[in-house]
């Protein structure tokens, strides 16, 4: 039986969810799409790390993986010019922690939704089903890092470190 | 002739005509020496049916079909060059003049570009759609090869050759509607791919100026394809 050949692009644990999805579907080519969705979902975006891991990780080639993932509405990728991402986690648990406060503390005070950027382009929000860290309730990942307990104070804040930061 | 491969016996343009159940519309009319433009279409490659320059007529269906993929039929009757077909296919040659930049007279490939040698032999005399002005990049960044997206017609030839005879994959194509563009690897710069050996077919097969040789200026980029036919022979033989 095929085994994941090459290494995680980090040892984020998420990262076992995207294997587990591959090794599911027997490291075959045409688990691209699928494979694409539970990283989408996982993640909340695609980013360069990502397709490349999994194009080597099922044999097809980084074009087509590229064409792939841009050809379907339902694939974000990292948006071009963003120099920080933060991914809010919508999955239950944080949904009922209190996750529609702080997006809606974040539209009011810096006019950012889901999918959106900050003005200047540098900062991405986007969205993932469930982040697997239910425990820490809401949660989101700032720049690759994960942050438990959020509250629209933190989220607000750690934002506007990375939009002052930059200007 | 291989003895188990069938027969079909039809006309074309009146002309009877006989062709393996194997071979397309568009193989039996070039046989017979029956022109149909094409662009997309090369011999030795995949046939995908893009750009739709090959339509025909089939007596008895109202839907005009794509020569290049279309398989022969018993019986069918082809017509290739009615009044209505021709109109259509200005009507292709324009839309692609309006969706890119097409400035024959800068253009490395001025005078061996199908897509002008198509609107030439066409009759396509002006443009009766806006011209969209897209703002689409130039990619000089390979020590050999430039990409100019404003010139590209989304063939896919060049996605095809360098998949099927190269093995290399490095093209493919990215995004959809008007925001198609054929890309190397992760659309990173051409001359930072880890795939492409470098060997060129794809701007040889390229239709227009949209890939060339460094070097060539206004008119100079000839294409070479004798290689396509001499592999595909060779390897057959393998
Ligand atoms: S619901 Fe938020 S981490 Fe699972
Ligand atoms: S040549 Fe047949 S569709 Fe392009």
């Amino acid at each position: 039986m095929k085994t994941v050949k090459s290494a995680a692009p980090s040892t984020d644990n998420r990262w076992r969810i995207v294997d587990a999805a591959m090794r599911r579907l027997g490291f075959q080519p045409h688990a691209l799409i699928e494979t694409l969705h539970v990283t989408q979902e996982t993640f909340g975006f695609l980013d360069e790390d990502a397709l490349r891991y999994i194009a080597a990780t099922l044999g097809v080639p980084l074009s087509q993986v590229y064409g792939v993932a841009t050809f379907y509405r339902a694939f974000t990728l990292k948006p071009k010019g963003a120099h920080h991402t933060c991914v809010v986690c919508t999955g239950t648990a944080c949904h009922l922690k209190g996750l529609p406060e702080i997006l809606a503390a974040l539209e009011a005070e810096l006019g950012l939704s889901p999918g959106g950027s900050t003005p200047d382009g540098k900062a991405a929000l986007m969205t993932a089903r469930c982040l697997a860290s239910c425990g820490l309730a809401p949660a989101a990942v700032f720049d690759g890092k994960m942050v438990g307990n959020l509250t629209s104070a933190t989220a607000l804040k750690r934002i506007r470190q990375w939009v002052e930061h930059e200007s | 002739m291989n003895p188990g491969v069938r027969v079909k016996t039809f006309k074309i343009d009146g002309l009877d005509v006989a062709g393996r159940e194997d071979q397309t519309v568009l193989d039996v009319a070039t046989e017979h020496g029956i022109p149909i433009p094409t662009m997309c279409h090369l011999e030795g490659l995949t046939s995908v049916g893009a750009c739709r320059l090959c339509l025909v007529e089939v007596v008895g269906r109202s839907r005009l079909l794509p020569a290049c993929v279309t398989p022969v039929e018993e019986g069918m009757a082809v017509v290739t060059n009615s009044e209505r077909l021709q109109n259509y296919r200005r009507m292709l040659l324009e839309m692609l003049f309006v969706e890119g930049n097409h400035i024959c007279a800068v253009c490395v490939s001025n005078g061996h570009c199908e897509l002008q040698g198509l609107a030439q032999t066409l009759g396509v005399t002006h443009v009766h759609f806006p011209y969209h002005y897209p703002d689409r990049p130039v990619d000089a960044s390979h020590s050999r090869f430039v990409v100019d997206h404003d010139r590209c017609v989304m063939c896919t030839r060049c996605v095809r050759v360098c998949n099927e005879v190269e093995g290399a994959h490095t093209w493919d194509v990215m995004g959809n509607g008007a925001n198609v563009r054929v890309v190397t690897d992760l659309n990173e710069a051409w001359g930072r791919s880890e795939t492409c050996t470098g060997c060129g077919k794809c701007v040889h097969v390229c239709p227009t100026g949209a890939l060339f040789e460094k070097g060539h200026s206004v008119a100079e980029m000839l294409k070479k394809r004798q290689f396509l036919p001499y592999l595909t022979a060779m390897r057959r033989r393998q």
